[in-house]
């Protein structure tokens, strides 16, 4: 679980990337960011339960 | 941050007379990282600390900055996409050659660099500090400043393709980071993520049953002691930064530097406040780690800001600080004995955004999140996956018996403290 999260982050930073590449209106330039930011939220989210759900495997 | 101009030669002169003084940051972060560990560990930390900062900094000057292209030599490797060119990496040369007939700019970005290099690699090993063998952590050192670093660096700062956005895509001045909030500390915090999840918890850290167990550093006086320090490393390291990476003037010197000290203090008084709010009393070492997100933030927003953003970006880092202390050790497990995802990583970030909220430029916010997706869409999967392989064949966890005696005993065979420190676990061997 965590790696997939891992694994979804750069997806988000793609989106980032092809937003100053595909776009130049401000707005839907921003608006491709702010998908590639939600996510890498998604993404860390995801990674972060997925140490949680392990916590009592080993310690 | 966009492609580099010339700097009049008495501002030069002065950038590398701060230069001199930025080490003094990573001599405090060292004085923290020991202090905010256990006494049994406290010789093995600082040995780590020198140690790890010794590698980053042989390696970066041999290898490292050729990839960060901190010297010239070679265009770099670019790649066009959109019509832009987008630069990846430097082609500078190896072993620093040609480092003393290099333009006097140059040099003084490499000692920058150097200097940053060796307070980034610090901060994974104080979130690894009482488990991690010192032996893995020169191999973090290492990975740290042959690739990591000198990747963000030369994207972040010169003709890097994030340092370029204002020039390529019209995005503010590109994405800032004068005083290495990115380069520095949400590189290192981030690598102390990876650390932390791939090595665990401490021993008896989080029992299976019951809340996660206290384990508070052993010396108050190190860490405060430290972030005194460390206030003289982040001035020269914010204006030798302003000057360097944003071409500031003399007169916008003084600013960052108060800039960063009113950061620093609204961060220890929203910490004092709110830990004395929440216990009763203020506690030492989070109010030490509310100074110290002052001080991280101030890295991104110090030569940007006006004096009174400066304080509010203190504020957020000091309010935050605690609650991310509590939110990673109560909710989400995460055993970081020095703070340093909180502090750095977290407080790092939050400067990073508000160095396009405050900004008056077009596009600046747009840029730093760009910036800021790099930092966690690239370099986290990147340092996490390549820590794990290196895990697999150089474990960092030391063995349990090891992280129960102390690691002073362990690795180094002789205690911190031999004269007045017996432990009571470890009087029954």
């Amino acid at each position: 679980m965590k790696f997939a999260g891992l694994l979804v982050m750069p997806a988000g930073f793609f989106l980032t990337l092809a937003a100053l590449i595909l776009f130049n209106d401000p707005v839907q330039r921003t608006a491709f960011v702010l998908c590639g930011v939600a996510v890498q939220g998604l993404g860390l989210g995801v990674a972060v339960r997925g140490h949680m759900s392990n916590r009592g495997e080993s310690y | 941050m966009n492609p580099a101009a010339p700097i009049s030669e008495s501002l030069l002169s002065l950038a590398f007379a701060l230069l001199l003084l930025a080490p003094l940051a990573v001599a405090g972060v060292a004085l923290i990282n020991v202090g905010l560990g256990r006494s049994r560990s406290a010789a093995q930390t600082l040995l780590g600390n020198l140690a790890m900062a010794a590698v980053a900094v042989l390696l970066f000057a041999l290898v490292g900055s050729a990839f960060a292209g901190a010297l010239p030599g070679g265009t770099g490797h670019i790649l066009t996409l959109a019509g832009k060119p987008w630069s990846l990496a430097g082609t500078g040369p190896w072993f620093a050659n040609g480092l003393a007939t290099a333009p006097l700019q140059a040099q003084l970005t490499l000692l920058f660099e150097i200097a940053a290099v060796a307070l980034c690699v610090l901060l994974p090993w104080g979130s690894g500090e009482d488990r991690v063998g010192l032996l893995p952590g020169i191999a973090i050192a290492a990975l740290i400043a042959v690739f990591f670093f000198p990747l963000a660096a030369h994207w972040n700062w010169g003709t890097g393709w994030l340092a370029s956005l204002g020039v390529n895509f019209g995005l503010g001045h590109g994405f800032l980071d004068a005083g290495g909030a990115a380069t520095i500390h949400v590189l290192g915090g981030l690598a102390a993520l990876s650390v932390v999840w791939i090595a665990g918890p401490r021993r008896g850290k989080f029992p299976k049953e019951g809340f996660s167990t206290a384990m508070p550093g052993h010396n108050a006086v190190y860490v405060l002691f430290g972030c005194l320090l460390t206030l003289i490393g982040w001035q020269a390291f914010n204006a030798a930064g302003a000057l360097l990476w944003m071409h500031a003037p003399l007169t916008a010197l003084p600013q960052a530097v108060l800039n960063t000290v009113l950061s620093a203090a609204a961060g220890l008084g929203a910490t004092f406040a709110v830990t004395r709010t929440r216990f009763g009393k203020p506690d030492a070492s989070l109010c030490a780690n509310g100074w110290m997100a002052g001080l991280v933030a101030s890295s991104a927003t110090a030569a940007v800001v006006s004096p009174l953003a400066a304080v509010f970006v203190g504020l957020v880092a000091g309010i935050a600080t605690p609650l991310l202390v509590e939110l990673f050790e109560l909710a989400l497990s995460i055993d970081d004995p020095s703070g340093a995802i909180g502090v750095h990583a977290i407080s790092g970030l939050w400067g990073l955004l508000a160095a396009g909220i405050f900004s008056s430029s077009t596009g600046q916010f747009l840029a730093q999140l760009v910036g800021i997706t790099a930092l966690l869409g690239f370099f986290l999967p990147l340092i996490y996956f390549v820590f794990l392989l290196v895990n697999r064949y150089l474990p960092f966890r030391v063995d349990a018996d090891g992280e129960r005696m102390g690691l002073d005993l362990h690795e180094l065979g002789g205690g911190a403290y031999p004269e007045f420190v017996i432990h009571r676990d470890e009087s029954y061997r």
